[in-house]
């Protein structure tokens, strides 16, 4: 996994899609493939209230990307210093090896070049600094852009004072 | 080389305030402005403001038209040229008829000066907008009760506890800020209420959901105002000091029991005392919303009327987590000029019944369904030209066929617009404007800026791609030909900024750095005891309100049962998605059109099965013979007596290819409801199709 993890808060998630159409914005992505996609799933009646789920499906940049072992180019690549998985263009022969690896099918097929390209954390913007464009540009900001050493310890933290409230005294 | 240009959105009415990022004269993104919003958050309409401007498939120069009208044969023609059309059709209907027989349109909003001030310079008080079929019945209710402009209020959702909504879909018609602060209040523990006749993402997302029987809303009201005054949950202070007819509304709502509702709305009487008691415990942090895309039903006037009451007894004007009245820029020393501030407001009799045949109603937005009325009877008056800025009559109202008909007797239509409309279509010139990105307009002040007055305008942030113009110098234009260019004091954008702002401290340059003139952050709000500025003869809030009285009209009419829709036939109800707005501006911009390019027919699952109706089955839905084909989705999670279908679809507009022929009109079906119910709205839920199975 690289350095840095996309965080989606399902609570204030409200399924609009702007995070996949900052993506497509900013990445020049055409109409069909999908770096990011929200995958809306429900709805589900929970104390009467029927609930939706979004879930948000970017490149997960895995520790041991699939996609890296199947490409027979070395097209596919794991940036050394944080992680974050990519296509280099002028390597990638469109083979679609990757595409049928990565268990989620991240890796998208561009018609317009005939090679794969793909959700690479908007690795431009993280060199300057920046979040990528889908956290940047969020509605209603329920994306955030975290070390997974500070998901876990986010998560660790909801779920202490869960319990906290919870505790007899 | 980067550089951020701040600007106004304009691909719906939302107009969130956006920066753009330009690099080496490109637009590279579209992001909220940071300074306004506390962040860079934006929806996806506004973000594909970028594949907008890179459409082909809108008009790229001047067109006129080259054989019949609708045709689609269309001629190319220089500015000069199409103007010169324009205004020599324009003078002679003037000559003959007067100027009042030449009409104009738009969607209304803050950017609407130039087209205002140019109909006032030819002397024509004939201005309306769309709101018929979205905000009329809302406005003028708020303008009865509080003397205010739907608009002239805003919400203070970030410190609200408590909010009902009905029918608003707060978080898929988004705006960007509204559904941030939103999901902010209900992360800060403030309880949201959802009532509408169908589950969607704002019900998934509310504290509680209630399905209510199409056409009841002013039930549930009635008895809420009944509940909340019978257990004493109202604010004593408030109600003694800012409203009138208390006594009045306590008599009348004494039979309107929750029992009572509860038989008419199907939400369970135990329910609404709960909500009752809910807002009452929570008050005056509460907000119950009057909502804004509220062309429903005949007596929609009286419902929103009902829930201003319900605010009113809350305590929730000008208080934190409720209602505020927006300030103005002279409450902060800001002074800046209009263009339309020059002008004396023209006082010719309307060509809508505004003032005359509808005395109650506000001139402001005005009643757009009048049209082919006013048209074809020539009641009050001939009308002989009509130029529609941005708006799109034949996309948005009923009986697109009897406005055709209309049109087909002016002697001159003009559509001026960044897209095809399917007015457009129909029109004798289409005069093709430069997008919001590509066009600098006048400073106007920032609705939504109600607390903290500022000061923003629409900015250019690249050059135009193709030979469109933006409205400042088409309206210009178009006033020197007719003689009254006067009124346009500039020679370019910046001169009328320079203009606007003269005297003022401030420059164009101002805007620079966050994109507002924003002379202090502090937050105004009056004194509850003695500053509220409710602009209604008494200066009060009018529960029995003096201008209805005058013009015998009743300020609350007894609840009338709406009738139940036959077997196989549902009440069609209609709305939006986040990815689209009501108007023409998104369903041809392929990322957008990719998530959503047709709409379907939802459908109540039990109904359904009674009708043989299966997910994903064709059916053919039909009106007085007018009949057509969409795909049916079943849910469980709508009322029985209803069908839903997205709005904005059926694109008649060949050269718009990826929208042309997709889905269904909601409008085509909407047949002979292009009426001017007692708030000034259009009673689109009364119309009633009949569903049934049909072959693919
Ligand atoms: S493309 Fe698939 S396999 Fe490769 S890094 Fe992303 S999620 Fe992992
Ligand atoms: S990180 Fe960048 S490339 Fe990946 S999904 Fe988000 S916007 Fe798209
Ligand atoms: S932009 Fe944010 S709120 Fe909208 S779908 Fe994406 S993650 Fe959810």
């Amino acid at each position: 996994m690289s350095i840095y993890y996309i965080h989606q808060s399902q609570k204030r998630c409200i399924g609009c899609r702007a995070c996949e159409i900052h993506c497509k914005t900013e990445n020049d992505v055409p109409v069909g493939p999908r770096f990011c996609a929200i995958v809306p799933v429900g709805p589900k009646v929970v104390e009467n209230v029927p609930r939706m789920n979004f879930i948000f499906m970017p490149c997960f940049h895995c520790e041991n990307p699939w996609c890296v072992s199947a490409c027979p180019t070395g097209a596919m690549q794991k940036r050394a210093k944080d992680g974050i998985v990519f296509v280099e263009p002028s390597l990638c022969v469109g083979c679609k090896s990757c595409i049928t690896a990565c268990p989620w099918g991240v890796p998208q097929w561009n018609r317009d070049t005939g090679r794969v390209f793909k959700c690479d954390y908007c690795r431009h913007r993280v060199d300057e600094g920046l979040e990528p464009a889908c956290v940047t540009g969020c509605t209603t900001k329920a994306l955030k852009w975290i070390t997974p050493d500070m998901a876990s310890l986010d998560k660790r933290e909801k779920f202490a004072r869960e319990i906290a409230e919870n505790l007899p005294y | 080389m980067k550089k951020f240009v701040y600007t106004t959105c304009e691909m719906c009415t939302g107009r969130c305030p956006l920066m753009v990022e330009v690099l080496d004269g490109e637009v590279k993104h579209i992001w909220g402005n940071p300074h306004v919003q506390g962040g860079q958050q934006c929806c996806p309409r506004g973000a594909a403001a970028k594949a907008l401007l890179s459409d082909n498939e809108r008009p790229q120069h001047p067109l006129i038209r080259d054989g019949e009208r609708g045709s689609g044969k269309w001629r190319q023609a220089s500015w000069d040229e199409a103007y010169d059309y324009i205004a020599d059709r324009l003078k002679t209907a003037k000559e003959k008829y007067g100027a009042k027989s030449i009409l104009l349109s738009d969607r209304g909003g803050p950017m609407t000066e130039f087209e205002r001030t140019f109909l006032a310079a030819i002397g024509s008080p004939n201005y309306f907008n769309h709101h018929a079929t979205c905000s009329n019945s809302v406005h003028n209710a708020h303008m009865s009760i509080a003397g205010h402009a739907r608009n002239s209020v805003d919400y203070d959702y970030e410190n609200c506890k408590y909010m009902v909504l009905f029918g608003r879909n707060i978080y898929e018609s988004i705006k960007t800020t509204e559904a941030k602060t939103v999901m902010d209040m209900q992360e800060a523990g403030g309880k949201m209420v959802c009532v509408d006749v169908r589950w969607n993402y704002t019900a998934a997302k509310s504290d509680k959901f209630f399905i209510i029987r199409p056409g009841t809303d002013y039930a549930l009201t009635l008895a809420l105002i009944h509940q909340i005054i019978k257990d004493n949950l109202y604010d004593p202070d408030f109600v003694n000091r800012w409203v009138l007819g208390f006594d009045e509304i306590k008599r009348f709502t004494i039979p309107y029991t929750p029992e009572w509702a509860e038989k008419e709305t199907g939400i369970p009487a135990k329910e609404i005392i709960r909500i009752a008691h809910e807002a009452g415990e929570a008050k005056p942090a509460v907000i119950f919303h009057p909502g804004w895309m509220t062309s429903w039903f005949s007596n929609d006037y009286y419902l929103r009327r009902a829930i201003y009451t319900l605010n009113a007894l809350m305590g929730s004007y000008e208080t934190k987590g409720g209602i505020y009245i927006n300030k103005k820029p002279g409450e902060v020393g800001l002074k800046y000029r209009t263009l339309i501030g020059q002008i004396p407001k023209v006082k010719e009799e309307r060509f809508d019944g505004v003032g005359t045949k509808f005395p109650h109603l506000s001139d402001q937005w005005g009643l757009a369904q009048m049209l082919p009325h006013a048209i074809l009877n020539e009641d009050p008056y001939p009308i002989k030209a009509y130029i529609v800025m941005r708006h799109d009559p034949l996309a948005s109202l009923p009986d697109p066929d009897l406005m055709k008909k209309a049109f087909a007797k002016l002697d001159l239509l003009v559509s001026i617009d960044i897209n095809y409309s399917e007015t457009g279509w129909f029109s004798d010139v289409i005069l093709p404007e430069s997008t919001f990105l590509e066009r600098t307009d006048h400073v106007y002040v920032r609705s939504g800026s109600g607390l903290t007055p500022h000061l923003t305008l629409i900015r250019q942030a690249v050059k135009p791609r193709f030979d469109t113009k933006g409205r400042g110098e088409i309206f210009k234009a178009l006033a020197d030909r007719m003689g009254v260019g006067q009124f346009f004091p500039y020679n370019s954008p910046e001169e009328l900024v320079a203009w606007q702002l003269e005297g003022s401290g401030y420059t164009i340059e101002s805007f620079d750095a966050t994109g507002v003139i924003e002379p202090s952050k502090e937050q105004i709000w009056y004194d509850r005891k003695d500053g509220i500025k409710f602009n209604t003869p008494s200066g009060k809030i009018e529960l029995i309100s003096s201008m209805l009285e005058k013009h015998n009209i009743p300020s609350f009419i007894p609840y009338e049962s709406p009738p139940k829709p036959a077997e196989g036939s549902f009440r069609l109800v209609t709305s939006k998605v986040a990815v689209h707005t009501q108007g023409r501006t998104t369903a041809n911009i392929g990322i957008l059109n990719e998530l959503y390019s047709e709409n379907h027919l939802w459908m109540n699952t039990e109904e359904a099965r009674k009708l043989g109706i299966s997910d994903g089955d064709t059916v053919e839905v039909s009106v007085e013979g007018y009949a057509k084909k969409i795909g049916a989705k079943l849910t469980d999670h709508i009322h029985p007596e209803v069908v839903f279908m997205l709005h904005g679809f059926g694109d008649t507009v060949p050269l718009r290819t990826k929208s042309f022929g997709k889905g269904v009109s909601d409008i085509r079906l909407q047949r002979g409801l292009l009426k001017t119910a007692v708030g000034g709205n259009c009673p689109l839920t009364e119309c009633v199709v009949a569903v049934k199975k049909t072959a693919a």
